[in-house]
């Protein structure tokens, strides 16, 4: 018994032994595979072709990197996703590495952020200077742009042909026109043309399209860059009172409840004559069952009567990476990818997403293929930034407290200058001592 | 050292009672103390400073701007910000207290009822036990949903009912019109909450003594004397007690309303404000002001029921 | 003896009255629940089909079964901390006196009363302090603020009304106050126990606004917060037959161990409401 025992006992144990090579080379090779491979987290929000696209990108920056990145699904709650980024910063959530960021949420969220300009030196320069303006806080750059985003002033080239109008180059002008143009429609039986629809609801919307006055007639920027607060003043008050003159006279009452979608939906039927919407409406504008389709074009958005600039507001979307991360090499490897001039390359002729790199603006394959790109130059020329990177944390706040004065003054809910001087005095005292 | 007798032995034990009691206590008392006594205190401490989510540790402290702010505007006219001078913030508190008075009124008017029902013997009694104890046990989202779907405008089995029976002439849409969705949220609640208030009044009820009934029909007084004058007056320590504990409890109601009724000024009670400002809106050291004021006012009504009703905490009432 | 009939006819309607009141709206939800595809949003007053598609779409699309997963752990790790500190505490207050001994009593059910939302703020400072953010245990640790309270408070009203003499045979063997409670106390109290333990396991299962700030991603989430947030395909497209087979998924073993434990439920209500 005992023989048989020790006879097994050696077969067994060189079998052990060989086991035991086996697995601890397969650990090596693991380990090392592991020591390679990373796996690291982003969220975008994204969702359909905008979703399709980011993973296209990822699948190319794994078969680069060996990294493996997966798409965070935005949890299905009744929060903003502002609101949700927010809330996984600030419980430090370490689980989520790369943000996805609309262009005013990394200032507010800045401390939360890693700053990124040691890893881009070489880029920055090409970059628009406003765009890199408004990701940096306090010299620190919280995050990449990866696409910009402008608005425009959509106009029915028709309908200003037939009654020999020009593109207006001032908000005084596109009144006067869209009034005589609606007229002329109007009585000629056409009862649901309007004369301009734009973005009036109570949201962060109307704060853009209210700068973009206020810059246009030399108004300031709501908040200076030296953190003044610049708001209530002659100028302000004076634009303010000429839009709210077009509620109910060029633009319909319900403008005040409509947001980017709502204003599309009455400019895509043909009822309106002037819009004031982002890019991504002209290719909708220009789709086979489009009402509109080849009588529209775009131009730069007015400026005042005084020649001030043609203003529109910087929009776009950026990448940051997460303090909490705990990949940050990596992390930062795919922020530089995404924000890369060959990737925003074959997003600009993939999606028509404007590049923020200024060189890309000569390329001829861009411009062969994405024809509107090049036409937008000129509006990221003149874009202006909301005042995200100089207030900071406060930024929301500032913003909803100056959607609610210009959208009660446009609703006709005290005057201008009422609605202005409150504003003023709630800034100052949420200013304190400073931003 | 060795002691004779039940009085040494319990000297003994008495001498480490001390540290036993502490030792036993302890636990629970660290626990509530880190997740309930601290928080608190945090939550007041926020509301005196302009904490932001966007960043918690920036907090700056502000004393009662949160709560009442003067500004003083250029033109020399004076306006007043903060919780106390909010329209919303009062509406919120008093959608919180008519909701309260209105849902326990009703449910200890239906308890009553349902516990004289069960208090009497008759067959199937413990089915007619059992089904009311239904509502009680669905979970409170799920009652949310249920009802929701009951009330939906299109679809509903309610409006369907009703419409049917000639009380509508067109669907309505229960949680979603500022009319009717207060009410919406009541009946979900009075359905909820009333086997709550039916088993404490007929716990009550089972403790009465029952030579007093047989006096009273023995001289012919009618059910409904022998219920105002001889039932209420002996159950009122239960009916207070059921009554308080309601109270509290509607007072700081937040699920259903955020299930059912989400983002509608006709419905948003004090919690739902508090919530909403801090997580949803930026307004975090608001939220928690917000917060703070809630539990001054169920402290209040704590001590106030407490001190009127008498209640002990060693003795049972 | 028309009269004895009327009334007895009148009590039997409002018995059926209640009865009806009472369970209808559940009974609605598992017809519902039963139907398939359109068929759903026809009014239907009785069963229709008996369809299982709801109940498969409902555990095979999404993570609700993981859902239900994350509920049970957190539901049962609750009750059973609830139990052991709660047990010891109850024990102590009940049978030594001390100073201060009511005055503590009432703060520990004081904390119960506590809105939840007042200490959201500050609960969410210390869940992201200890890192426990989206993880279950945050969710333990915040149930403890109404589980803890109550089982102490009816456990103490339990063990209060239990005779000296028990402790005293014990006491005179020289026994140490964890082997009182442990081998005389521990089986005595074993039938509150498990009311206590049932009620709590209740109120942890059916918590929501916690549920709802700590855990973020779906896998983590616990059942009420997953029916709440149940969404369709689009953001306007609400999965009606899905929320109500989610639902009864939820209900019906909840209902059945409440109607099991019916007894015991209610007199554990009523002793922590009325003895107390």
């Amino acid at each position: 018994m005992a023989r048989v025992g020790r006879v097994q006992r050696g077969g067994w144990g060189s079998i052990r032994f060989l086991a035991g090579l086996f697995l601890v080379g397969l650990a090596i090779l693991e380990s090392a595979a592991a020591a390679r491979a990373a796996e690291i987290a982003m969220v975008s929000g994204s969702v359909g072709s905008d979703l399709k696209t980011l993973r296209h990108f990822l699948a190319e920056f794994q078969q680069k990197t060996g990294d493996h990145v997966s798409v965070v699904t935005m949890p299905s709650s009744s929060t903003s996703q502002f609101a949700q980024y927010r809330l996984w910063l600030a419980a430090r959530d370490p689980d989520i590495d790369v943000y996805q960021t609309d262009i005013v949420w990394a200032p507010q969220l800045a401390s939360n952020f890693i700053d990124l300009k040691p890893y881009v030196k070489g880029r920055l320069g090409d970059t628009f200077p406003t765009i890199l303006a408004s990701q940096t806080v306090n010299g620190k750059l919280v995050a990449l742009p990866m696409f910009a985003d402008a608005p425009a002033l959509y106009y029915r080239k028709d309908l200003l042909e037939k009654y020999h109008k020009p593109v207006p180059q001032t908000w005084e002008e596109m009144g006067a026109t869209a009034k005589v143009v609606m007229d002329g429609e109007r009585a000629a039986g056409n009862r649901r043309l309007w004369g301009f629809v734009f973005q009036g609801a109570a949201y962060e919307g109307l704060t853009c399209n209210a700068l973009e006055w206020m810059r246009a007639e030399g108004a300031g920027n709501i908040v200076e860059k030296d953190g003044r607060i610049s708001v209530y003043n002659d100028r302000t008050v004076k634009v303010l009172d000429m839009v709210r003159g077009w509620i109910g006279t060029i633009s319909p009452e319900g403008v005040l409840s409509y947001q980017e979608e709502e204003s599309r939906g009455v400019w895509q039927t043909g009822n309106a004559v002037f819009m004031r919407n982002w890019p991504y409406a002209y290719p909708l504008g220009n789709s086979a069952d489009s009402p509109i389709k080849g009588k529209f074009d775009i131009a730069p958005l007015p400026a005042g009567a005084e020649g001030g600039i043609h203003a529109g507001t910087l929009g776009g979307w950026s990448l940051a990476v997460s303090r909490y991360s705990r990949n940050k090499a990596v992390a930062v490897k795919l922020v530089k990818f995404l924000s890369s001039k060959a990737v925003q390359k074959e997003r600009a002729i993939v999606s028509a997403r404007l590049p923020t790199l200024k060189s890309l603006y000569g390329d001829p394959e861009i411009a062969a293929k994405q024809p509107i790109i090049g036409r937008m130059k000129i509006a990221l020329d003149n874009a202006v930034a909301r005042p995200s990177a100089v207030t900071g944390t406060d930024y929301n706040e500032v913003s909803a407290d100056f959607w609610t004065a210009v959208h009660n003054t446009l609703a006709g809910d005290g005057s201008a200058k009422d609605n202005l001087e409150l504003l003023e005095a709630k800034l100052q005292r949420l200013k304190g001592v400073g931003w | 050292m060795r002691a004779d007798g039940v009085a040494g032995r319990m000297s003994v034990l008495l001498r480490g009672r001390r540290v036993t009691v502490l030792l036993f206590l302890t636990p629970m008392l660290v626990t509530l103390a880190a997740i309930a006594g601290w928080p608190l205190l945090r939550t007041i401490w926020y509301g005196f400073t302009d904490a932001s989510l966007s960043d918690l540790d920036a907090a700056r402290f502000i004393g009662f701007r949160n709560y009442l702010d003067t500004l003083t505007l250029r033109s020399g006219r004076t306006v007043h910000t903060g919780l106390l001078a909010d329209p919303a913030w009062w509406h919120a508190v008093w959608n919180t207290l008519r909701f309260a008075a209105i849902s326990v009124s009703l449910e200890t008017i239906f308890g009553t009822i349902i516990a004289l029902v069960l208090n009497q013997r008759f067959p199937g009694r413990g089915l007619v036990r059992a089904a009311v104890l239904i509502p009680w046990a669905v979970p409170t989202i799920v009652s949310a949903k249920m009802w929701a779907w009951m009330m939906n405008d299109q679809f509903g089995i309610l409006n369907d009912m009703l419409m049917r029976l000639g009380l509508l002439s067109h669907p309505v849409a229960w949680t979603a019109s500022p009319d009717t969705a207060f009410l919406a949220v009541l009946i979900v609640d009075v359905w909820k909450s009333t086997p709550f208030m039916a088993l404490l009044i007929l716990a009550g009820l089972q403790m009465l003594p029952r030579d007093v009934y047989e006096a009273a029909r023995v001289d012919g007084v009618s059910p409904l004397r022998t219920f105002f004058d001889i039932t209420l007056p002996l159950i009122r320590p239960a009916l207070l007690v059921a009554v308080i504990f309601r109270a509290l409890d509607a007072l700081r109601i937040f699920d259903l309303i955020y299930v059912l009724t989400p983002n509608n000024a006709r419905t948003e009670t004090m919690s739902v404000f508090a919530q909403q400002n801090l997580f949803s809106f930026d307004k975090f050291a608001y939220g928690s002001a917000a917060s703070t004021l809630l539990f001054l006012v169920v402290a209040l009504i704590t001590i106030l029921f407490v001190t009127l009703g008498q209640l002990d905490p060693e003795r049972g009432q | 003896m028309r009269m004895r009939t009327l009334k007895a006819a009148g009590f039997a309607v409002l018995v059926a009255a209640i009865i009806t009141e009472s369970v209808f709206p559940f009974y609605y939800a598992i017809l519902t629940a039963f139907k398939s595809g359109n068929t759903i949003f026809h009014v239907d007053y009785w069963p229709t089909s008996f369809s299982l598609s709801n109940y498969v779409s409902v555990l095979t699309q999404g993570v609700f079964a993981r859902n239900v997963l994350n509920s049970l752990f957190v539901a049962c790790v609750t009750v059973a901390i609830s139990l052991i500190f709660g047990t010891t505490a109850a024990y102590a207050l009940a049978r030594f006196r001390f100073g201060g001994r009511k005055l503590l009593l009432f703060a520990i059910l004081s904390v119960s009363m506590f809105p939840q939302v007042a200490v959201l703020a500050g609960l969410f400072e210390v869940v992201r302090a200890l890192g426990l953010y989206n993880s279950l245990w945050s969710l333990v640790l915040s149930y403890l603020i109404f589980t803890l309270p109550f089982t102490v408070w009816v456990l103490a009203a339990f063990l209060r009304d239990m005779p000296r003499e028990l402790e005293e045979a014990a006491i005179m063997d020289g026994a140490s106050p964890l082997r009182i409670l442990v081998q005389i106390f521990l089986p005595l109290t074993a039938p509150a126990m498990v009311t206590t333990g049932l009620l709590a396991f209740i109120a942890a299962w059916n918590e929501f606004l916690f549920a709802l700030t700590f855990t973020s991603n779906d896998t983590q989430r616990t059942v009420p917060v997953a029916i709440a947030l149940l969404s369709g395909a689009s953001e306007f497209e609400v999965p009606w037959g899905n929320i109500m087979a989610a639902s009864v998924i939820v209900t019906v073993p909840l209902v059945v161990l409440v109607l099991i434990f019916q007894r015991r439920i209610v007199s554990g209500l009523t002793a922590g409401a009325i003895k107390g």
